[in-house]
């Protein structure tokens, strides 16, 4: 059985090691050393570049690679690449060729019986050895058809999103990388874990780590393990850390599931004294036979101590000042993290936010006099910054729980648009859309009102019965002149809420599709179908907790907005109270100087003049953009003059039918988009704000186009290609 | 193909650009001009009556990027056309008829109008015609055959399977 595409571990060579990968190559040696590792065969490389080859895929991944310059893409495109790449695996089955002669030759190998199936990537020991977890691998698969799957999903996994981050310390590319999997009878172990026939931080101790169960708990950092420090030339237990023994990985029909870990086991230490020495001892054999300190996992079946993986122990990876990728990877949570969030997210920190902003709204800055005022406007910019670091710390971890499902839903449903998941995630009462209900209101009483809008218009304060709507409404959200995150001023007059409101009035736009409700039905119920038992209640919870993770994408925002605006009205007051004291020309205030001047009626403010207007001819446009290529964010084809935003204040002379045209779209500007044609956005993604709002309204928007706003002028007549993801500007006669 | 298969070459794109900028739009010209020097044949687009017809030319480009010209017969379709209506497209692309194209190649479209040079003009573009292509110099020598330069108005150049930009070159 020893073929071109599959070599069994027993029938490997020294030479194999380009075609077997890392991982097999030195499960190959220790084989070869009389090391009991379980037994496997190894997919070649020549399959993985096979099946790249004939289906077309190597050249789609250049294609989805080669869309823009690399540098300019932001992680979460970097992981919507992914993705797409990800997905053409999941739909591309093995060509008839390739798989006969594969499912054969596994079936008579392993059968029925469960499997690993793990990458082994042919630089796997150099430089990824320090990227652990970077591939794929699964447990418990059972069936050559299965497993064939799987190899798919490892081999997809060449292109993950953490692997792209690291492309170049990978030298990651199309022509020269390539994928080798291992296919391992899979050993339930009683108890598992890693050892270090070396310390890293002390160099005359080992370590043992172990748990109850399968090791892959304690491999994803899910399951605390028990850990002893050994030392090397006595083989002397020098200490024990006991973990707080709660849970274990425990073999399912899915994969590997966590479970409460039975409480005989709890009390009880996954290994005794004499097995600790064992798998140290384990590790030190590993370390002569590879001639190098080895970290090796290992598991305990049947008596026996098994060895299922050696690799050199490389010392952490210290981030470079500025490498922001651990922080992204560190995005990425586990289903049993993003609950635990969840659980804090909705009963502690959405209701505390939603009362520190109440508490505010009470709280009239009018009445206060100058200290007081100084006093608060302080207090209110501390307690916006405290959640403006919550906001970091937990809601955007939670907005994985999105990821997180599309990955559970194509991997399950293997849709054609990567996309899919999306619809059934949306039509989920959002706070930005009750608030844009609240405007549509408004514009109700505007339209319906003779002459109001034409009071308006002339400038005139809005009367009595929508001067109480305004007002209730800016207590609620704010005036939206302001952005909701980092906003250092805003304008002072409700002049874009009223602009918006006259343009609504104006033009009453037709209002979210219905449609993708009952299509949303349809999806969950196909989706759910896949399942059965506890997977399929766990495959519900995870849509749930999708649901939530989608809904509180834009309401957090909403909510830290309202926060801000109060800080914003504190701010207000005493710009007003100050106001004799501001020169004329003064267009910007520090917020420091306005307190410094609150404090000390003898200060004298500083203040930014007003900048020159320009007043030079527009210069000819000799270079233009005809097509920029982003992502396509939500289908539709809109044509339509754009209005490029690059301050809150541009926002005021935005009209009906024009499309959006920005760097990203802040959550309050989602107000305009029951107004505008599309949405072009720089900032890249599937899943941002601007991407969520323009689905729920049916808009076609593009985003990740790079550098929109300095391409693209206000006013230049703009086709939004929603499908494709392209932005096409019409320039004229050739 | 370049040796890291164009993922992340460091070329001009978009996101290097500023409105107005003449940096980019002097990358954008490097561009060209390469493309060019590498590039022996180009397509001529002319019509007859308004049926487009297309066939290829050796060409030549100015250093400027405002001539390009290339040489026919006096007999030729291509000439006949193009003496009825000057306004004619040329393009000049890299790719090499491989899937990876789709990718890596680029393609720029000139737009102009064509007039059959004459006098010194002529001569002067002769030797460099000559010079660029030496295997053509009696086909180019000969009195039957015109040389043509086109004043370019605009090019269009397509990169990245999608990615358009365009120069203006005259009004």
């Amino acid at each position: 059985m020893n073929t071109k595409w599959i070599v069994p571990l027993e029938a490997a060579g020294p030479r194999d090691r380009p075609r077997i990968g890392g991982k097999g190559y030195a499960l190959y040696r220790l084989l070869s050393g009389g090391f009991r590792v379980p037994e496997a065969v190894c997919v070649t490389t020549a399959l993985y570049r096979a099946y790249l080859r004939r289906t077309g895929i190597g050249e789609r991944i250049l294609m989805e690679l080669n869309r823009k310059q690399f540098k300019d893409l932001r992680w979460e495109e970097i992981w919507d690449s992914a993705l797409r790449i990800r997905s053409l695996f999941l739909r591309k089955e093995l060509p008839q060729a390739l798989e006969g002669p594969v499912k054969k030759a596994l079936h008579a190998r392993f059968g029925d019986s469960p499997v690993a199936v793990r990458s082994s990537a042919p630089e796997e020991d150099a430089a990824a050895v320090s990227f652990a977890g970077l591939h794929e691998s699964f447990l418990n698969v059972c069936g050559a058809e299965a497993i064939i799957d799987s190899i798919r999903k490892v081999w997809a996994s060449l292109w993950s999103d953490a692997a792209l981050l690291y492309r170049q310390e990978l030298k990651l590319g199309v022509d020269k990388s390539a994928m080798a999997v291992l296919v391992q009878q899979l050993v339930t172990g009683r108890a598992s874990g890693v050892a270090f026939s070396h310390n890293p931080v002390n160099p005359a101790q080992g370590v043992v780590e172990a748990v109850h169960g399968l090791n892959q708990g304690l491999v994803d950092g899910a399951v605390a393990p028990d850990r002893w420090l050994i030392d090397r030339q006595r083989r002397r237990i020098v200490g024990h850390t006991a973990a707080e023994r709660r849970q274990w990985a425990v073999a399912d029909p899915s994969g590997v599931r966590l479970e409460a870990l039975p409480s005989a086991l709890q009390s009880k230490t996954p290994l005794d004294d004499a097995e600790v020495r064992q798998v140290f001892d384990l590790a030190l054999a590993a370390q002569d036979h590879f001639g190098s300190p080895q970290d090796v996992e290992w598991t305990f079946a049947e008596r026996k101590l098994h060895l299922l993986q050696s690799r050199p122990i490389t010392s952490g990876r210290e981030a470079a000042e500025g490498d922001q990728r651990g922080w992204y990877l560190s995005l990425k949570r586990s289903f049993e993290n993003l609950k635990e969030l969840r659980d804090r997210i909705e009963n502690e920190l959405i209701p505390a936010m939603l009362a520190a902003a109440d508490e505010l709204v009470a709280l009239d800055p009018g009445r206060l006099d100058d200290a007081a005022l100084a006093a608060e406007i302080r207090r209110r910019s501390e307690i916006n910054s405290h959640w403006v670091s919550v906001y970091w710390a937990e809601f955007i971890p939670y907005a994985h729980g999105v990821r997180l499902f599309g990955q559970v839903y194509n991997d399950s449903v293997h849709p054609e648009d990567p996309y899919e998941f999306l619809t059934l995630l949306g039509q989920t009462p959002m706070a930005g859309l009750e608030r844009n209900r609240l405007i549509d209101e408004m514009a109700a009483l505007v339209r319906a009102t003779p002459g109001m809008a034409a009071a308006l218009q002339a400038g005139e304060p809005p009367a009595a019965p929508l001067a109480a709507k305004l007002a209730a409404f800016i207590d609620r959200f704010g005036d939206l002149s302001c952005p909701a995150s980092g906003a250092r001023h805003c304008t002072e007059r409700p002049e874009t809420l009223i602009n918006v409101i006259l343009q609504l009035a104006a033009h009453p736009p037709s209002h979210p599709q219905a449609a993708p409700g009952a299509r949303a039905e349809d999806l969950k119920v196909a989706f759910l179908a896949r399942f059965s038992g506890a997977e399929r209640r766990r495959a519900e919870e995870m849509l749930d907790l999708a649901r939530s993770s989608y809904q509180l994408r834009d309401d957090d925002n909403i909510h830290l907005g309202r926060i801000e605006a109060r800080l914003t009205a504190a701010l207000q007051e005493a710009r007003r109270r100050l106001a004799p004291r501001i020169p004329d020309d003064a267009a910007e205030i520090d917020p420091s100087e306005l307190l410094l001047a609150l404090e000390n009626p003898a200060h004298q403010l500083r203040a930014q003049p007003l900048a020159a207007k320009a007043t030079a001819p527009a210069p000819v446009r000799t270079l233009r953009a005809r097509q920029l290529v982003g992502q396509p964010a939500g289908p539709g084809i809109a044509r339509g003059p754009a209005r490029v935003i690059l301050t809150p204040a541009d926002l005021a002379a935005f009209e009906a039918g024009e499309i959006l045209v920005c760097d990203a779209v802040d959550p309050n500007m989602t107000f305009f988009a029951p107004l505008s044609a599309g949405v072009v956005e720089r900032r890249g993604g599937m899943l941002i704000h601007g991407a969520i709002i323009a689905r729920e309204y049916g808009l076609p928007c593009v985003t990740g186009v790079p550098d929109a706003t300095g391409l693209i002028e206000t006013g230049d007549d703009l086709t939004v290609d929603g499908f494709l993801g392209i932005v096409t500007v019409a320039t004229g006669r050739l | 193909m370049s040796p890291d298969d164009g993922w992340d070459s460091p070329s001009a794109t978009p996101a290097t650009l500023r409105k107005s900028g003449t940096h980019a739009s002097s990358q954008i010209r490097a561009l060209l001009k390469t493309l060019f020097d590498e590039q022996r044949l180009a397509v001529l687009a002319t019509h007859q009556d308004g049926q487009p017809y297309a066939t290829l030319v050796a060409f030549g480009a100015d250093e400027d990027l405002a001539t390009l010209y290339f040489a026919t017969p006096r007999a030729t379709r291509k000439f006949a056309n193009l003496s009825a209506d000057p306004r004619v497209a040329l393009l000049v692309n890299n790719s090499a008829n491989q899937p990876e194209d789709i990718h890596r190649a680029m393609a720029a479209t000139a737009t102009g109008r064509a007039v059959e040079l004459e006098g010194p003009k002529r001569a002067a573009y002769q030797a460099r015609y000559i010079a660029r292509h030496p295997h053509l110099e009696e086909f180019v020598r000969s009195p039957s055959c015109a040389l043509i330069a086109v004043a370019v108005k605009r090019y269009v150049l397509v990169r990245r399977f999608q990615t358009v930009l365009e120069l203006r070159i005259s009004p």
